[in-house]
């Protein structure tokens, strides 16, 4: 196609001209403040699993929980409705977004054998198993059934027992069911939820 | 262009007004500390790191607290740490969270000579746009408070947003909402400012600091983050805030003064480009010297350029 310089000029103005009067602006839009990271995450309420104020947290995570989205968690915050912290948290409750994606987190039992230098993985199975046959043998070592001066106490001296805070009130009562029911009297747990 | 909870009061370097200002009423936000309640715990400093997906990293140790000796590009918010002794002998520690003071009137905006990429929003928010910034650093000259940081790799600069993003959507910022102590509140300007007179006025009246006041320095027009302070007499205990922060006057100087004129100036340009041609006429090839004609003869004894010289020759 040929275009003579002419008609190059007048396609030019003119066009120009044309988009100047129907308002065509090509300039720049001044701000584009960043999208809210958490604007459809999937809000999950927790409980910070540090000390014994059991701070409510809220976990954000990407997708709806439809099947084919693998959740994965982008931020955490305070949980505003949460009675003890009403949405504050600490420096270590703030930084829960790296204690769960982290490369040095826990997902599987992992157990030190006497005399050992490192840590080696176990199964749950296997871990559940040497632990009922631990607690099995210390009970039988160390139950105290009468004191020194013949009173009946049926104890457990050897075992003690200390629960996290991110336990429950329910969960916390089996605790004690189970502990009292092998004798334990060390009991202790740090839960306030 | 944002809308809703963002409307934008000034750009950077931008000729003419802010399109679309002023159709909106809106109450200006603060953030309002009070260092008297702060115990250092940095909550807000994680919240922040962790809220603007910034690395965790390393932090230095200088025999105080401080995570670091100041913010970086990547680290916009810090707790400042300083062992003041009384003129009794007494001890104090002092504790304060040194973020962008979001100014009224921004030196970093009025430095930056870049269309863009420093904006006010007409709550107070100063946010910088990396996307226009060309890199000059200017804005860190023009702050009273040292706070815009330049990532060598990036080439821009970055600071404290006040969490525009949150406060656009009507969350508060992430630093507010994690404080434990509730030293740290976020809501309207005015309702901050009169916190903060509440609160140093009971400082005065019944905790032993006469000389408690609130810092919201005049002149540079108010800051849209607020200190509750010990003693507003001496602010530079607080790890150095400015008692009478300035925007350096050659920003001044030049986008007040220097640049309109020389805009008026250079309207001149096309009437005088005008006249000469019209009294000198176009400017003609020159023939080489020695060739006879009008053109300029070489001054005695001077070489005649060797571009020019190659160019009549061709």
């Amino acid at each position: 196609m040929h275009i003579s310089r002419r008609a190059f000029i007048q396609t030019t103005v003119i066009g120009g001209a044309g988009l100047s009067a129907f308002g065509f602006d090509v300039g720049p839009a001044y701000a584009q403040a960043k999208t809210l990271k958490i604007q459809r995450t999937t809000e999950t309420r927790s409980t910070c699993p540090y000390c014994s104020v059991s701070c409510g947290v809220i976990i954000h995570t990407l997708g709806d929980r439809a099947k084919n989205a693998i959740p994965q968690v982008v931020h955490v915050e305070g949980d505003p409705d949460h009675p003890i912290n009403r949405g504050t948290l600490c420096p270590k409750g703030a930084s829960l977004e790296q204690d769960i994606v982290n490369e040095r987190r826990l997902l599987k039992p992992a157990v030190r054998r006497p005399g050992s230098d490192r840590w080696e993985d176990i199964s749950w199975d296997q871990a559940i198993a040497e632990i009922a046959d631990r607690v099995k043998k210390t009970r039988d070592a160390t139950f105290v059934e009468k004191d020194q001066r013949g009173r009946t106490v049926n104890r457990c001296e050897g075992i003690a027992f200390t629960g996290g805070c991110t336990d429950t009130n329910e969960f916390n009562y089996l605790v004690v069911k189970t502990m009292r029911s092998l004798g334990v009297v060390y009991l202790e747990n740090q839960a306030r939820v | 262009m944002p809308t809703g909870m963002l409307q934008i009061r000034a750009i950077s370097a931008h000729p003419g007004g802010v399109p679309g200002r002023g159709v909106q009423r809106e109450e200006e936000v603060c953030k309002y500390i009070d260092v008297t309640t702060c115990i250092g715990c940095k909550a807000c400093e994680v919240a922040c790191v962790e809220w603007n997906d910034m690395p965790f990293q390393q932090t230095t140790f200088d025999n105080t607290y401080q995570t670091m000796p100041a913010t970086q590009w990547n680290y916009w918010n810090l707790i400042k740490f300083h062992e003041h002794q009384r003129d009794d002998g007494t001890q104090m520690w002092l504790m304060r969270k040194d973020q962008c003071m979001h100014c009224e009137d921004p030196g970093c905006l009025r430095a930056c000579p870049a269309d863009g990429a420093i904006v006010q929003y007409t709550n107070g928010i100063v946010d910088f746009q990396q996307e226009n910034c060309i890199g000059c650093q200017y804005c860190v000259s023009g702050c009273p408070f040292d706070i815009p940081k330049f990532n060598s790799a990036t080439k821009k600069v970055y600071k404290c947003t006040l969490c525009s993003d949150r406060v656009g959507q009507g969350l508060e910022p992430a630093c507010i909402k994690s404080c434990p102590t509730g030293c740290l509140k976020f809501g309207t300007k005015s309702d901050m400012r009169a916190l903060a007179d509440a609160r140093a006025k009971q400082l005065r009246d019944h905790s032993g600091f006469p000389n408690a006041g609130v810092y919201d320095p005049p002149s540079i027009g108010g800051t849209h983050v607020i200190y509750v302070l010990h003693d507003i007499t001496k602010p530079e205990l607080y790890g150095g805030l400015p008692a009478n922060p300035q925007i350096p006057p050659t920003f001044t100087v030049w986008k007040r003064f220097a640049k309109p004129i020389a805009l008026v100036l250079s309207l001149f340009a096309a009437p005088v480009a005008f006249f000469h041609y019209v009294s000198q006429g176009p400017k003609e090839p020159q023939p080489p010297p020695g060739l006879g004609g009008p053109g300029p003869s070489p001054g005695i004894g001077a070489k005649p350029a060797p571009g020019g010289a190659d160019r009549v020759s061709e």
